[in-house]
């Protein structure tokens, strides 16, 4: 079955259906940990609505894609997600606590474009940032060793290597970034997100301006990180089809509602029809990839297709 | 104060004599104090400013300066202290103007500019004219012209700005390289931005005295960009920048004393002499070491 949640009718999404889940979630047992949840939530920006009434439990270690047309605030729940945003009404909890700004088991990876060819700092230090970049002062190698605090240094190091070496990006974490592909660049911004060593990963498009072979590569990246290292993810997604053999489920933002379910039971001709309030059909192709037909102005889930 | 020393000075292989001459008078001391603690601010603030693409900013924090030491000196206050005045001011009202943008405080940069200029206009009119000199030394520094009461400020303000750094450089450095990731981490990117204006206003403010409005570039742009060029290492980079700095101040100083010629002048072109030598060796450098990886690849070379 599939969950929708409109906007007119409130009443409250069914506790999951465990046979509408793929196999291997349906396995889980039930007591299966909670790390993302809303209530009601909804957000208003500028006296528009994005988004509201958006009801939803998200699992750990679920690889997550968030669809829908442009401006239907998939950026916007990542924000308040990572507590940047408000929500106007409704609540949020993030591993069971409400949400809070510069949480450490929390990583991002805003939509971005890439570095200027001109930056002249290392990748690694660019992943650094991401473990000690929010630290005022700077250490100083005679004072750290009074209290201790070369250990830390020593370990903060193992653990950038660490993750540099998981994302492969060693051979070439010591050059400028600016001076790297954009794969590679991805690469390390998501080895930048993982240092904290974060339950939820938040990825905004993150397969946006990479080459069929880079998505390919950075989306099996993501999905070994979440499988080995339990680490839920929650991906924004403009074409679904690179990562549509990874997903666990798929939250689709339409006009005024909001889906989540499998992708068979969300992408589908009467669900995005009644989501997007206008016809829409659905293709599968004979490869197991998802066209979607009559978005009104949008962009298709199948731009390779195009 | 002008006036060229050449024909009293005269350079010989005596290291140590030349030397003794460089320091024989009080005024080159004071050069080489005011020289030394602005190329400290200058290299380090630099740094950032380059990295964050803000010479424009750089460039109108100087400008804003020029009409605040004619309008301390209408005043009767030290010029100095117009120049800090003035310059803070302009990062404030930059900060405040472009506050709403993410990015591209162009616009905002621009006006403050434009709407300095024209107060400086209004000041020299106001000067009652000769005063040419005045004028001169503040667009092209009179370093040989530093007084004992104007070390004080300017040591304090090079204290300031680099305890300031010091204390905010990583997540300065996180926030100008990663500003969304830097926010989501907690970190207060506006309160940053405008914070660096100002450090940046100081260190423009001191480096005027040595180099003038106009070619402050020469200790804020240059020694950072080679330094950038040589090293993606943030700390040593910065370290780097801070010393080449010095190293165009004090030499430009040294020669500047023993020729007839202007001491800004020697400082720019040390600077930027260096910089297209680094660029040309990096060049060549890239190039052979594309050829040599071609070559591995068993490619054929032309």
């Amino acid at each position: 079955m599939t969950r929708i949640s409109t906007g007119a009718d409130s009443a409250p999404l069914d506790s999951t259906d465990a046979q509408s889940l793929p196999q291997s979630l349906a396995d889980v047992s039930p007591a299966r940990e909670v790390v993302l949840a809303g209530e009601h939530a909804g957000v208003r920006l500028g006296g528009r609505a994005i988004w509201r009434d958006m009801s939803f439990e998200i699992y750990s270690g679920e690889f997550i894609a968030i669809l829908g047309p442009n401006g239907a605030g998939k950026s916007t729940l990542l924000k308040v997600l990572l507590g940047m945003l408000p929500l106007s009404e409704g609540s949020v909890r993030v591993l069971g606590e409400p949400v809070k700004r510069g949480n450490a088991r929390v990583g991002y990876l805003p939509q971005r474009r890439s570095f200027e060819s001109d930056v002249c700092v290392r990748g690694c230090d660019v992943v650094r940032l991401g473990l000690d970049g929010g630290r005022w002062g700077i250490p100083l190698p005679g004072v750290r060793r009074l209290w201790g605090g070369d250990l830390h240094a020593r370990e903060a190091s193992a653990r950038v290597e660490e993750v540099i070496d998981l994302v492969g990006a060693s051979h070439y974490a010591q050059r400028p970034i600016g001076e790297l592909s954009g794969g590679e660049q991805q690469r390390l911004l998501i080895a930048q997100a993982l240092v904290t060593r974060p339950r939820i990963l938040l990825l905004d498009e993150p397969l946006e301006s990479l080459d069929l072979n880079n998505q390919q590569i950075v989306s099996a990246l993501i999905r070994r990180v979440s499988q080995e290292q339990q680490v839920t993810v929650l991906m924004v997604a403009h074409d679904v089809n690179p990562i549509l053999s990874s997903l666990d489920r798929v939250l689709y933002l339409g006009r005024n509602q909001t889906a989540l379910g499998t992708p068979q039971e969300v992408i589908t001709s009467e669900t995005l029809s009644l989501l997007y309030d206008a016809p829409i059909e659905v293709l599968r192709t004979r490869d197991g990839r998802i066209v979607v037909v009559g978005q009104p102005e949008e962009v298709s889930h199948a731009r390779q297709l195009r | 104060m002008l006036v060229s020393f050449a024909d009293e000075v005269q350079l010989s292989w005596d290291l140590v004599a030349d030397l003794q001459q460089l320091f024989a008078y009080h005024f080159m001391q004071n050069a080489f104090l005011a020289g030394t603690l602005v190329a400290l601010a200058a290299g380090a603030v630099g740094y950032f400013m380059v990295l964050r693409s803000q010479s424009f900013a750089g460039h109108t924090l100087a400008q804003a300066g020029f009409p605040g030491a004619l309008g301390a000196a209408l005043l009767g206050y030290s010029p100095v202290l117009g120049l800090i005045g003035f310059g803070v001011g302009a990062a404030l009202l930059i900060g405040v103007l472009s506050a709403r943008e993410s990015k591209g405080q162009d616009s905002a940069i621009g006006i403050v500019l434009a709407f300095s200029l024209g107060l400086g206009l209004l000041f020299i009119r106001l000067s009652h004219a000769n005063n040419t000199t005045g004028l001169y030394s503040l667009l092209f520094g009179s370093v040989l012209g530093v007084s004992d009461g104007d070390l004080g400020p300017i040591a304090l303000t090079t204290l300031v700005t680099l305890v300031t750094l010091a204390v905010v450089a990583r997540p300065l450095l996180f926030a100008s390289l990663d500003p969304e990731v830097a926010a989501a981490k907690g970190v207060p990117v506006r309160l940053l931005a405008l914070l660096f204006l100002v450090l940046l206003a100081f260190a423009v403010a001191e480096a005027v005295k040595i180099v003038g409005v106009l070619l402050i570039f020469a200790l804020l742009v240059t020694p950072a960009a080679i330094a950038q060029e040589l090293t993606a290492r943030p700390a040593l980079s910065v370290g780097v920048s801070v010393l080449l700095a010095l190293v165009f101040t004090w030499s430009g100083l040294a020669i500047g004393y023993f020729t007839p010629y202007p001491v800004g002048f020697f400082i720019t072109s040390f600077a930027f002499g260096t910089y297209v030598l680094v660029r040309l060796t990096r060049a060549a450098y890239t190039r052979s070491a594309r050829r040599k990886s071609a070559v591995r690849e068993g490619a054929l070379v032309l």
